[in-house]
């Protein structure tokens, strides 16, 4: 046993690939956090009356409100005053074209293996990516636009398209809703908008790559996905950090609204700085996501493989309010070293006939600790309606923790709800025997965790499957002995 | 190929391993038999690397080089193959990913270059009808929900895939009924030839009816005290171990 835990330990220290900064000259704030600071925000980015409205409401509702501490997590205190609430690279305004763009910035976008190149682009993915706090280029607006589908930054929406901000923004996450969702309806910088029109099936994988790289700033995007009636959308978030000591704060929403047979499958591959061997640094990662089927038959699918971020707050959550609709959650959470998660869902069964189901992964190496936390609430009227659940801990060595925490809350006599959960360890023997088979315990891990979470990985488009498996792997090395 | 020197080892403690020594030559067929807990099985460990034994004393080589310096994974890329009494099921894992790493691992050890997909489904193609492997298991997860006789024979399978020189078979037969120790036998006798070398662990003679031994060497109490031919075995059976036992204690 103790070698194997010694070969655990090596295995899971490999260090983080994204560790580099970009040379970016950045247009920043004060630091701080008051409601000049929100006029400001509000002012660099031109909004109209009713944006400033609503970050000054949610910003007067946070200071009444209290950090959450329910979460089996150890969370310091964050000095909201120390924070940069707003930096985007400078000369920013619009980009024509790919030659007035920061070169440096298109380095960046290349190390982190962003197609943002046009020619690059024939991969059929159109790429959005939001450096610090501003969106800096969206590709195949053009291509997407003819077929009626927006999708831009959050900003150009609010300038273009307020209609749409105004009817469904707050809808999925209210301003009040949880302290970091007030705090981000405050401060929000931007992030990405997607409407997919009536009966329309979008032709590509829409992406967002978020990436921190100013210093002391925190990041607040806000995702706001609509697919109306007879739609269907894929959306895919990938997330990475430079390397830094001090912790970093990354406060998102994300919301999703389902209008009748709409479908909407939403991947994320998060890999923020999740700190060194010995827990120093890393982001703080307190999001807010959430969708309403709202309208009848509709599907919303989270589908979410967390490897990164020293503490992660996360709790993707579907409200059935569409008869007949469907939600899906299938996670892989990835924690090592003195990475802390608290992770899981909300599955709110409000119309008939609801099905959800929550597939959950937990994987813990090194001290950290790995939660999953899930609510499952049927409504009275909510009848016939289905949840199954399956929560699935792996451990690796005997200094990580898992805990599983199912909250079941059920209105009527005629819903079925089951729950499943095992807890298992990586076997000495399974590395032997892959170690036998002239399979390196490296390896033998990589590829007995990768199997572990296949159900899981299998769920995201190709391209994320295979950036998940790798990412699985190397953030395990070194952890194994 | 294999020269074992004196060898002592313990588990968990105990002592298991008190003194053995054997020669294995290229082209040999050995059989080491023996009561319950006479180290049988130890030995097959420890000759594979497995980290819960631990070597008090002695040495081992195998094709010249110090076992004992290699590491569990480049004993296997030298060409030890050991065929598990109870092989793990590895959940999710398939039999063709799991495989493919394998062989390719061999090769990048031996400075070949790795199989393209197609190369390799064809390989595993012929492998698979030499010995006889229900081609449905191929498709599923490492050993998951295989029965006792299907993960014996996709041992073999793995063996035929890997071709190693020397192939340690821990008490192969038990569990199989007699069609099944058929097949494996016939595998076994298909892959044998000059250049490798074969160590059957068991407990009855039965699998030996099958797979004809050079030399048959009884194990007791962690050392070798009988080594003669193929009809030690037939002896054995006909009388137990415990004449061994009290030759030895006599």
């Amino acid at each position: 046993m103790e070698d194997q835990n010694k070969l655990l330990k090596e295995v899971t220290k490999r260090d983080y690939r994204f560790g580099f900064v970009s040379d970016i000259e950045t247009d920043t704030i004060v630091k701080g956090l008051n409601e000049d600071v929100i006029r400001i925000i509000s002012a660099k980015k031109e909004e109209p009356e009713f944006m400033l409205e609503f970050r000054l409401k949610a910003y007067r509702r946070w200071l009444t409100m209290k950090m959450p501490e329910w979460a089996q997590l150890k969370i310091p205190v964050i000095d909201y005053q120390d924070i940069i609430f707003y930096a985007a690279p400078t000369q920013q305004a619009k980009y024509e074209s790919l030659n007035e763009v920061d070169p440096e910035l298109l380095r960046t976008f290349e190390k982190l293996g962003i197609p943002l190149e046009e020619q690059k682009m024939l991969s059929g993915v159109a790429v959005d990516a939001v450096i610090d706090s501003v969106s800096v280029k969206t590709t195949f607006k053009e291509t997407l636009a003819e077929r009626g589908i927006i999708f831009c930054s959050f900003s150009d929406a609010v300038k273009h398209h307020p209609d749409l901000i105004q009817k469904y923004l707050g809808m999925a996450v209210p301003y009040n809703d949880n302290y970091f969702a007030a705090l981000n309806s405050a401060v929000f910088s931007d992030g990405s908008f997607v409407y997919i029109p009536k009966g329309t099936r979008c032709p590509m994988e829409l992406s967002t790559y978020f990436r921190i790289n100013a210093k002391n700033t925190g990041q607040f995007e806000r995702t706001l996905i609509i697919a109306d009636d007879d739609s269907y959308v894929s959306y895919l978030e990938g997330c990475t950090a430079p390397m830094r000591d001090e912790n970093q704060l990354h406060a998102a929403i994300v919301e999703i609204i389902a209008l009748d047979r709409a479908e909407v499958k939403y991947s994320t591959v998060q890999n923020w700085y999740p700190g060194d061997k010995n827990g120093k640094g890393g982001i703080f990662n307190f999001v807010t996501k959430r969708g309403i089927c709202k309208g009848e038959s509709s599907k919303i699918l989270w589908n979410q493989v967390e490897t990164g971020s020293a503490i992660t707050w996360k709790y993707p959550s579907c409200i059935l309010m569409g008869d007949n609709s469907i939600a899906e959650f299938n996670s892989v959470a990835l924690t090592n070293n003195f990475q802390q998660a608290d992770t899981g869902t909300k599955m709110i069964h409000i119309g008939k006939n609801t099905k959800s189901t929550i597939v959950s992964k937990g994987i813990s190496a090194g001290h950290s600790s790995n939660s999953y936390r899930g609510l499952v609430r049927v409504a009275p009227k909510a009848i016939n309606a289905r949840n199954y659940s399956q929560c699935d801990s792996l451990l690796l060595g005997d200094t990580c923790g898992a805990h599983t925490f199912p909250y079941i809350e059920v209105g009527n006599s005629s819903s079925i709800i089951e729950h499943e959960a095992t807890t298992s360890k990586i076997g000495e023997d399974q590395i032997f025997y892959c170690n036998q088979r002239g399979i390196s315990s490296e390896d033998a891990i990589g590829m007995i965790v990768n199997g572990y979470a296949r159900e899981v990985i299998n769920k995201l488009p190709m391209e994320f499957a295979v950036e998940a498996q790798k990412l699985l792997s190397i953030s395990l090395e070194g952890s194994v002995g | 190929m294999l020269v074992i020197k004196d060898l002592y080892a313990k588990v968990e403690g105990k002592d298991i391993l008190k003194g053995i020594n054997l020669t294995v030559n290229a082209g040999e067929v050995h059989a080491i038999m023996g009561p319950n807990g006479s180290g049988k099985s130890t030995l097959a460990n420890v000759l594979a690397g497995h980290t819960n034994f631990e070597v008090t004393h002695g040495t081992a080589t195998f094709n010249g080089k110090d076992i004992f310096e290699m590491s569990a994974d480049v004993r296997a890329k030298e060409g030890l193959f050991l065929s598990f009494q109870y092989p793990v099921e590895i959940p999710g894992v398939s039999m063709v990913n799991f495989l493919k790493t394998a062989v390719n691992e061999h090769r990048k050890y031996r400075n070949q270059k790795e199989l393209s997909a197609g190369d390799f489904l064809k390989l595993m193609r012929e492998k698979k009808e030499m010995v006889q492997i229900d081609s449905q298991l191929t498709n599923r997860s490492v050993n998951e929900g295989f029965s006792g006789g299907e993960k014996k024979k996709n041992e073999i399978f793995q063996m035929a895939m890997l071709e190693p020189t020397l192939a340690i078979l821990d008490e192969t037969d038990s569990g199989l009924d007699i069609d099944a120790l058929r097949i494996v036998s016939n595998g076994v006798n298909m892959l044998k030839n000059k250049n490798n070398a074969t160590i059957l662990v068991t407990h009855y003679q039965r699998l030996l009816d099958y797979i004809v031994p050079d030399f048959v060497h009884v194990l007791y109490e962690g050392r070798i005290v009988k080594s003669a031919g193929k009809e030690l075995a037939i002896e054995l059976e006909e009388k137990g171990y415990d004449w061994i036992k009290k030759e030895v204690e006599g």
